[in-house]
């Protein structure tokens, strides 16, 4: 008798832990920052995401019934805290991480393929990890700061009518002094020895409140363009500064992330002129962001303030997430559908990425951004941006779509891979691995 | 009670110039020793690893290299955060540059490397004391930070800044695991600890703990203050610059100098100053109060199932963690070391304390 109910009750836990097991929830690490210099920017970038994965349960039920679970961690930008979140959120069963820092992403890059997560950073991160066939797990897609700062170049040199027109131009680079400002440097040099412009380099220290030897700097040089490649609270002060050293604003060209809305706002009529890149659109009226107004924000569950809701970075994190879990809609396709993917299954599945007009027409993100599909080599998918220009109340589109030029990124990521493989004694990738 | 030492005689110098002269605490730390280097890697999960253990070993250790400086011999550092970097770095370099380097005399030549500059940035106490020292110091963290973000030759030509490390191996077998990860640094840890502990105890600590208490008796009684003053620079900038390369290393694998910046300097000397100035126990108590109370305090809500704002945690985990500072200040000076030995007093005259 006390057997039999001994044995019950071990049946009944088997079950309860079986059912646990097949509960379908994709998980979704997030980091964010929302503390610290960083947080006016980090905190609409991760509402986003949020926000994104919510409207996909209220809307759609999850990705074919499975569920999407999400819990956040506080990163502050902060490398170790960083590494730290990973390694919590990766025991709750993480099969894809957006680290939202490109140092968090360098210490993430060693510890991914061994934990077999892929990592996404979307316009930031590692730019060439776009190499698909030496980093097997990272995935810049949509863009680095080689295309960024590539696509700054083509726009000047349209501006000046032609390449041959920037020879003898000087154009300065006030960057954050941190990886994410010296990541574009090697592509500024190579478009350097191309068109004979001349590159100088003026580092900001972190976070960048305190820039008054830069612009000092910028006043002395005298600079024909100032490419700001700044982050956070950097940004609205370059602004001031080029405000009060009277440099023009027009002629200043910002990097995606230094180009939303906390970075002007507070300067307001003082940025007009500004420009930078642009990587996805910003307002309400795309589908995506009016369903998520309508099936969160209506319902009271936003992650933040409604108004903030169709922002630059707010939209990023939208797409972020909405290219996330199309990588795990893709991976269910082949490895089953209504199943919970794992690490190396959404890795299949961001490396096998092919949205195009209809796709993004069904996903609600028409127009927000181009058609972008990936491949084993090739793990950037789109390398499109545009140049924005702010009038003092709003952003608008001032340019045409850009393209990275495939002759300059190629060889210079093929060659930093390289070195990255013989420095870690890697082996590339063989092409059956592309296939698994 | 259990903690009386009724009956423990000691017949001669050699028994009564033990590490540990009670039998209960040579148990004590035997069964700690057990616990750490055999029950944990057996049991432990890899999280405890990676996120709490690895980097509370690394600090302890760094903490354990300020508290030499600070505590015993009294000279106020801001620069360890430097100090470690020039261990991180230099140990990077001598890794890269040198083929077939073994981790080990990578990661100690480091020390070395900080040494040298640990040494020369202590040359002003010879001069100042106290706060203006702590700013001389200062200068040794605003000058590595720029070193490491200007000079190519740091980076070894790193295009963005960060550098680092991979494939580390002692004798064929790899450094990758959590637990082999854990068992590199507590092997450190443990060593270093000893060494540290003899050398407080032996005429060098001595000498040290006479210039921290007046350094004009010590000088009058036959100490050489450069002496005294530079040994505890050098040894503690040895130690902290391991304990640099191990946090390079090991635990990040990849950094920039983000990672060893002013912060760290703070975080150390917090941990210094709660744990326990001049103890060696209160640098391990210190780096457990900094490292693992933020993480728990961050997960709390978590845990209970409330439902709390990111950014508000973060907030919170900040005012609770300010106010354990100052509430332990105001009521233990000396630190959780200290509270440790009056728990241990209580202990031994248990039922009646006084």
């Amino acid at each position: 008798m006390k057997l039999a109910s001994y044995t019950l009750a071990a049946a009944a836990l088997l079950a309860a832990t079986g059912a646990f097991a097949q509960a379908k929830e994709q998980f979704f690490p997030l980091l964010v920052y929302r503390t610290g210099p960083y947080a006016p920017n980090g905190t609409p970038w991760a509402n986003g995401k949020q926000d994104y994965l919510k409207m996909i349960n209220a809307r759609d039920g999850g990705v074919n019934g499975v569920k999407l679970s999400f819990e956040e961690c506080e990163t502050g930008y902060a490398t170790d805290k960083g590494v730290e979140c990973y390694e919590r959120l990766k025991g709750k069963g993480a099969s894809l991480f957006d680290p939202q820092a490109t140092g968090i992403t360098f210490a993430l890059t060693d510890k991914a393929p061994a934990d077999k997560v892929p990592l996404m950073t979307l316009g930031y991160g590692l730019s060439s990890s776009a190499d698909g066939g030496v980093f097997k797990w990272n995935f810049p897609l949509m863009g680095s700061y080689w295309t960024a700062a590539d696509i700054l170049i083509q726009h000047l040199a349209k501006k000046e009518g032609g390449f041959d027109k920037l020879k003898g131009k000087k154009i300065a680079l006030v960057y954050h002094d941190s990886p994410f400002g010296k990541e574009p440097i090697p592509l500024l040099d190579e478009r350097q020895k191309m068109h004979g412009f001349e590159l100088v380099k003026i580092p900001v220290t972190a976070p960048g409140v305190e820039q008054k030897s830069a612009w000092l700097q910028v006043r002395q040089q005298r600079p024909d363009y100032v490419l700001l490649w700044g982050w956070g609270v950097m940004n609205s002060t370059a602004l001031k500064e080029a405000q009060a050293t009277g440099f023009p604003r027009e002629k200043m060209y910002g990097v995606w992330w230094a180009g939303a809305e906390p970075d002007v706002k507070d300067v307001g009529m003082g940025a007009k002129g500004y420009n930078a890149l642009a990587l996805n659109t910003s307002g309400t009226s795309p589908k995506v962001i009016q369903d998520i107004l309508k099936y969160v924000h209506d319902k009271g569950q936003g992650t933040g303030p409604k108004d903030e809701v169709g922002s630059v970075l707010y939209t990023r994190g939208v797409i972020i997430q909405a290219l996330g879990v199309e990588a795990v809609r893709r991976a269910q396709e082949r490895f089953g559908k209504g199943k919970v993917m794992t690490g190396e299954q959404v890795r299949w599945g961001l490396e096998n990425l092919a949205l195009d007009d209809k796709k993004l027409a069904q996903l609600g993100l028409t127009g927000v951004i181009r058609p972008i599909s990936t491949s084993c080599m090739d793990h950037q998918g789109s390398t499109w941006a545009r140049v924005q220009t702010w009038d003092g109340a709003k952003w608008s589109f001032s340019s045409d779509w850009y393209q990275a030029d495939e002759q300059i990124l190629k060889p210079l990521i093929k060659s930093a891979a390289d070195r990255y493989a013989g420095e870690k004694k890697l082996t590339r990738r063989s092409p059956a691995d592309c296939q698994s | 009670m259990l903690y009386r030492e009724n009956g423990q005689f000691k017949t001669s110098y050699r028994a009564d110039l033990q590490v540990f002269p009670i039998r209960q605490d040579r148990v004590a730390i035997a069964l700690l020793l057990a616990l750490a280097i055999v029950v944990v890697p057996l049991v432990a999960p890899e999280y405890l690893f990676r996120a709490i253990l690895i980097p509370f070993l690394i600090l302890s250790l760094a903490a354990l290299g300020l508290n030499i400086l600070v505590g015993y011999c009294g000279q106020i550092s801001l620069g360890t955060g430097a100090f470690m970097a020039v261990g991180a770095y230099a140990a990077y370099n001598f890794q890269v540059r040198f083929d077939g380097m073994p981790v080990v005399a990578s990661i100690l030549l480091g020390g070395l490397c900080s040494t040298a500059v640990g040494v020369l940035f202590g040359l002003p106490s010879l001069r100042i004391k106290g706060l203006y020292l702590a700013v001389a110091t200062l200068a040794a963290q605003f000058f590595v930070d720029w070193a490491a973000l200007r000079l190519k030759f740091v980076t070894n030509g790193s295009s963005s800044g960060s550098v680092s490390v991979a494939g580390l191996q002692i004798l064929g077998i790899p450094i990758d695991s959590p637990v082999q990860k854990y068992l590199f640094c507590l092997a450190f840890v443990l060593v270093f600890a000893t060494l540290a502990k003899n050398l407080v105890r032996g005429h060098i600590g001595r000498e040290w703990m006479a210039i921290r208490d007046m350094d004009v008796a010590a000088a009058v009684i036959g100490i050489r203050p450069v002496y005294a003053k530079l040994s505890a620079f050098a040894v503690s900038s040895f130690i902290v610059g391991v304990a640099g390369a191990l946090w390079g290393f090991v635990h990040l694998g990849s950094w920039e100098p983000a990672a060893f910046g002013v912060n760290r300097s703070f975080d150390l000397l917090f941990m210094v100053i709660i744990g326990g100035l001049g103890s060696i126990m209160g640098s391990f108590f210190g780096a457990a109060f900094i490292v693992v109370l933020p993480i728990v305090l961050d997960s709390l809500p978590y845990w209970f199932g409330i439902p709390i704002d990111t950014a508000l945690a973060s907030h919170l985990t900040f005012m609770i963690f300010g106010a354990l500072i100052v509430f332990f200040l105001i009521v233990e000076p000396h630190g959780i070391a200290r509270l440790w030995s009056t728990a241990k007093e209580k202990l031994r005259l248990w039922p009646f304390p006084h």
